[in-house]
């Protein structure tokens, strides 16, 4: 027995530790639902459901000012007096994410993450990473107003929902123009 | 007087014409009411049979902007089409300029253009919670019998959700150690080349094959747990650095395996705290005179506080002594590296990176390399960066020492 030897059990014991922990972590978490999403996003008044039609203009518009737009006709949108719900998807590393996105006097109010299909990168959920955009405004750059931490190995991911929002701030100005 | 005597007759004219026409009827005034009273009933009918039908027109717009909208996520291929919504694809690459001198003369000078990587990535949903994914890479632009690159089946598995938040994996897949071995697009980290620690310690691009068990403990913690093949040396060619001893998951020696635990916290934005335990039964798989396990211990922290960035690494590796009998001072083999950088612009940032990594360290003999870099990482776009850095190396005298310029464009979606 010498101080290598002990240092490998050691080490093989700090590998069971974490199995155990893996062992009793299998416990399900669920992504907030569209209703459940809607619900929280204008205050008391459940907002009403609108469609905007993406016409070509539009397109070139969005494209110009947040550098996409996504390939859809139309987009569901919800409005309660200045407060809109957008639920958007963009792609992170090679999957959707799909976000809800409040703004509000031309601020986002709120970020939520509705579901995440990549297998690494699931942080982006979390109000530590969410709550970064809480009252950020879309700068005349078409870029948000103070710059997203990232997180380590998610940055397709963050900047996914980067994009979601720039567009989310953009869409509100055109409704509520 | 002429006038108003004209104007008088001509009142009395009409007045007589007005009084000689006839008034309706009690009875024709009522026939004339119920025959508005029918034009005004079948208006209302034709009214209501024009909201119905605007009601209808909208649901088939609605339908028919939802069926184009399939369309496209298929590439409009297909309406019908699900199979192509259910598969993704993505790629990276990366091509290097190396200009490199060494200082000792030991046959290293480098100053060569090489497409360094293109990597080809393939994922499909088999449904909700099984999916596949793999990632193809041609390394050094050609490969053959002579060439200098190689075709490598990097990562092929198929993952299942045991829960939302817990994951099992079958197959070929990255171990999690480190900050690059599971992360490694060239856009996402500063340097043309990756670090000489995360290659020669660790040592990236690592994969095995075998099983994986990886989700949430609580908020911010997450784990990754691996039961794979292992490592293997070749005793008679006295190999002893861990780089050498991937087996890529090809025809590989099954004898002895490796065991992997990975725990990480990712509680804050911007910071990213890990650390791997891994075990190997044999470095030589049976192949030497007595088994050689060995323990290698990782741990890393990344940081990204607005433009400022920090990455350090520090893995060590702990191998049986016998192996020394193949390289004296094998049995430490270990390396760490510390790197700084800043945001300069959103699209500019520079960095410096100190690194030293020795595969002898168990020897007293001078056996450590270290490294100082500085660069700077532009990005096109996103996704797109062109990278620019100078290096410096202190070797020993035996081995290659080498200063120069690396330059680098790379990409990933």
């Amino acid at each position: 027995m010498n101080a290598t030897c002990t240092s490998r059990r050691l080490g093989r014991g700090l590998m069971v530790v974490i199995l155990w922990m893996a062992a009793f972590s299998a416990a399900g978490e669920e992504y907030l639902g569209r209703d459940e999403f809607l619900d929280l996003a204008c205050g008391d008044s459940q907002p009403e459901m609108h469609t905007l039609w993406v016409t070509e203009e539009m397109r070139t518009a969005a494209t110009a000012a947040v550098g996409w737009m996504p390939n859809a006709l139309r987009l569901r949108y919800w409005q309660e007096g200045s407060c809109t719900a957008w639920i958007l998807e963009d792609i992170g590393k090679i999957k959707p994410i799909t976000l809800g996105i409040v703004v509000s006097g031309n601020r986002i109010e709120r970020v939520e993450v509705l579901a995440f299909r990549e297998s690494r990168g699931w942080e982006i959920r979390y109000p530590f990473f969410t709550g970064q955009f809480n009252g950020l405004t879309l700068a005349d750059d078409g870029y948000l107003s103070q710059p997203i931490d990232g997180i380590t190995g998610a940055t397709l991911s963050v900047r996914a929902v980067e994009r979601v929002a720039r567009l989310a701030l953009w869409l509100d100005a055109q409704v509520q123009s | 007087m002429k006038k108003c005597v004209a104007g008088l007759l001509l009142g009395l004219f009409t007045t007589a014409a007005v009084a000689a026409t006839p008034v309706p009827t009690i009875e024709e005034m009522w026939a004339i009411i119920q025959q508005q009273q029918a034009e005004i009933d079948q208006l209302k009918a034709q009214l209501a049979s024009a909201d119905e039908e605007i009601k209808e027109t909208n649901v088939k717009v609605e339908a028919t902007a939802s069926a184009v909208e399939a369309g496209m996520a298929s590439g409009g291929k297909s309406l019908a089409s699900s199979w192509t919504e259910r598969t993704q694809i993505g790629s990276y690459g990366e091509m290097h300029y190396n200009n490199l001198d060494d200082n000792n003369d030991n046959g290293g000078d480098k100053d060569e253009i090489d497409f360094h990587r293109f990597v080809f990535f393939l994922g499909h949903d088999f449904s909700e919670r099984t999916r596949f994914f793999s990632e193809v890479e041609l390394e050094h632009s050609i490969s053959g019998d002579d060439q200098n690159g190689e075709v490598e089946l990097e990562q092929a598995y198929i993952e299942h959700d045991l829960t939302d938040s817990t994951h099992i994996k079958a197959g070929l897949f990255l171990l999690p150690i480190g900050i690059l071995n599971q992360t490694h697009e060239p856009n996402t980290f500063y340097g043309v080349e990756r670090n000489n620690v995360e290659k020669n310690i660790i040592p990236t691009t690592w994969w095995e094959g075998g099983l994986a068990l990886d989700g949430e403990i609580a908020p911010g913690w997450s784990y990754e747990t691996t039961f794979t093949s292992g490592l293997k040396l070749d005793a008679e060619d006295g190999d002893y650095k861990i780089r050498d001893g991937r087996q890529k998951v090809s025809k590989a020696n099954a004898s002895d395996f490796a065991y992997t635990a990975n725990l990480k916290y990712t509680g804050i934005a911007g910071l990213e705290v890990g650390a791997t335990v891994q075990y190997q039964e044999d470095l030589y798989q049976g192949d030497y005179d007595q088994d050689v396990d060995a323990m290698l211990y990782s741990a890393h922290v990344a940081w990204r506080n607005g433009p400022f960035g920090l990455r350090a690494l520090g893995a060590t590796w702990d191998i049986d002594n016998a192996i020394n009998g193949i390289k004296e001072g094998a049995d430490e083999q270990e390396g760490w590296y510390i790197e700084p950088s800043w945001l300069v612009m959103r699209d500019l940032g520079v960095f410096a990176r100190y690194s030293e990594w020795d595969n002898q360290a168990g020897s007293s003999d001078d056996t450590d390399i270290n490294q100082w870099d500085v660069g700077v990482n532009y990005w096109l776009e996103e996704n797109v960066v062109f990278k620019l850095d100078y290096q410096w190396q202190d070797a020993p005298d035996d081995k290659k020492e080498l200063d120069g310029l690396n330059l680098g464009v790379g990409w990933s979606f």
